[in-house]
């Protein structure tokens, strides 16, 4: 009996050990070896490389491009984002499902497809081209048709993010902040926003993430004029099919560097928000 | 859930008031405000695509995918999304399950790398696995001398989609293994059974459906996925050229029907598989 224990318990080990590799090695051949071969790229490359690479005019109006479509982004998906997910859980309506379902679509799409529709509404021939046109405003292979997509593709992840935690804290609260004579604006600022602030904060840093790296859609938009629609990404893609190899791999690592600065921030907002939700 | 079930009217301690009548007035403002943003934003390009891909009806649509390339393009993003969906449904599951049950130095940090492919921009990770598997680099030579090729063939396309979809079913499956009991399992060991038994009949049955969400949703973003593979495939039409970037080359050629009807077949697919999921995680909560 004991050498039947015994066995059993060393094929335990063993299977366990076994699934801890596998599971190391999977992530270093995906993640961690890719990284470490453009550190080690843009490092023999040298300090000139980078300096030089980032002191171009094109590589600073790339970034300067991301950081403004990020940032206005982040503002429009983040206060929509909290009305949409306030109003999903709070109200009962006809038609709720189908905003629910509406919220998902951005998942389904192709950033490209996303990139496509804006031509096909804004660009020549489009639904809204006459209107804009009349109006003096370019739209598509400019900045707003970048913005727009950008925001469409980043619509689901606040929702996602601030709505199951809307549903968990309920209407206690607030409802006892309202009978205290709290206004609805106070109540909302005071009580609500308060509970929602981690998931919010989570859901502003997905979609921060996915706003610097957006490539499908506003490759489309853009029409990719150099120096002028040129996000960091573009950049990227452009310096790489022009053989500037050694520029692409520094904003490249400039970009997977943020990025990871980035997933930290999330990492931490994350255990707040889980220890946050144990002790309710 | 229950809390917020209740709905707003049934809360009547204030009908007849003035305050009622701008309580009601703002909810309505609200929800309007949200079914301008989502429409505006969501409906309309979706009803632009589908518009454009079917033009005047079906025959626009069947004569836009007989484009020479069509088919073959949205071929190889099928085959190579089920490949990965398959890939990932596995490693993602090990993944999860080494996270939560085991405890060996690193733990912390492979968890918080899982998600690195979340914050990288795609077309980074595109860049990487160039410069990885390319002529210069130790894997590449390697690769070479054991006649495999990698870069610009449809490998690379499994690679980089494996890559950017490597955290999806390792993040459905990991909350759904917390909260598993290892009771139960513990009582099928002490039964006798065996630890391949205890997975398939205690363990299995309980992450099931997170990990068919999982994998639904690693399937339905391969379909659409362009900045990892625009660079690493090699883009040959009929061999490596997959359905997203075959309608950025046709967009980019002007050919907004053909493209919006490629568009329109991929986002069909999509658009169920991510109802399914988003179906599997709510009965999920609910069952909860």
């Amino acid at each position: 009996m004991s050498v039947a224990v015994g066995t059993q318990v060393a094929k335990a080990r063993r299977g366990r050990r076994g699934l801890i590799a596998l599971a190391l090695v999977w992530v270093a051949l995906l993640l961690l070896l890719p990284l470490a071969a453009i550190f080690w790229t843009v490092v023999r490359a040298g300090f000139s490389s980078v300096t030089h690479t980032l002191t171009q005019p094109d590589v600073l109006h790339a970034f300067q491009l991301t950081a403004i479509i990020t940032v206005i982004t982040v503002l429009v998906t983040g206060v929509f984002g909290v009305i949409v997910a306030w109003v999903l859980v709070r109200q009962r309506f006809h038609g709720r499902s189908l905003l629910n379902a509406m919220v998902d679509i951005p998942f389904a799409l192709s950033p490209v497809t996303v990139g496509l529709a804006a031509v096909v509404l804004f660009g020549p021939g489009g639904w809204f081209q006459p209107f804009f046109a009349a109006r003096g405003i370019q739209v598509i292979y400019a900045l707003p048709a970048m913005i727009l997509v950008t925001i469409f593709i980043c619509i689901p992840f606040t929702i996602r993010e601030v709505v199951p935690v809307l549903e968990e804290i309920g209407l206690d609260e607030e409802d006892a902040s309202r009978t205290l004579g709290a206004s609805v604006w106070h109540t909302f600022f005071k009580v609500t926003l308060p509970n929602i602030r981690w998931a919010l904060a989570y859901g502003i840093a997905l979609t921060t993430a996915r706003a610097i790296g957006e490539i499908g859609a506003v490759l489309i938009v853009s029409g990719l004029i150099q120096g002028k629609t040129e996000t960091a990404t573009l950049f990227i893609y452009r310096a790489y099919e022009e053989r500037q190899t050694a520029e692409a791999y520094v904003v490249a690592l400039v970009l997977a560097a943020v990025s990871v600065g980035l997933l930290i921030v999330i990492e931490v907002l994350r255990h707040r928000q889980e220890k946050e939700r144990t002790r309710t | 859930m229950s809390i917020a079930a209740q709905p707003i009217g049934s809360r009547n301690r204030l009908v007849g008031s003035p305050h009622r009548t701008v309580a009601v007035l703002r909810h309505i403002a609200l929800r309007g405000a949200a079914f301008v943003y989502l429409g505006a934003l969501v409906v309309l390009p979706v009803a632009a695509i589908i518009t454009k891909g079917f033009g005047d009806g079906f025959s626009t649509f069947s004569h836009a995918m007989a484009v020479p390339g069509a088919w073959a393009a949205i071929r190889l993003t099928l085959v190579t999304a089920t490949i990965v969906a398959a890939i990932n449904a596995v490693m993602g599951t090990t993944l999860a399950w080494v996270i939560v049950r085991y405890r060996f130095p690193g733990r912390r940090v492979l968890s918080t790398i899982v998600d690195l492919p979340l914050a990288i921009p795609t077309l980074v990770w595109g860049v990487m696995i160039l410069v990885l598997y390319g002529p210069n680099s130790v894997l590449g030579k390697a690769a070479d001398a054991l006649g495999v090729r990698v870069l610009f063939t449809p490998l690379a396309i499994v690679l980089a989609l494996c890559t950017v979809t490597l955290p999806f079913v390792v993040r459905n499956v990991q909350p759904v293994l917390l909260e598993l009991d290892e009771a139960e399992e513990e009582a099928a060991a002490t039964l006798g059974a065996t630890r391949r038994a205890t997975f398939r009949r205690v363990v299995f049955p309980a992450i099931r459906s997170a990990v068919i969400a999982g994998t639904l949703l690693t399937f339905s973003r391969c379909l659409g996925e362009i900045g990892s593979v625009i660079l690493v495939s090699g883009n040959r039409t009929g061999h490596t050229l997959t359905a997203p970037v075959f309608i950025f080359s046709l967009t980019s050629q002007f050919r907004f029907a053909e493209a919006a009807a490629v568009a329109t077949f991929l986002f069909a697919i999509s658009f169920v598989l991510v109802l399914a999921t988003s179906r599997l995680t709510k009965r999920r909560e609910v069952s909860e």
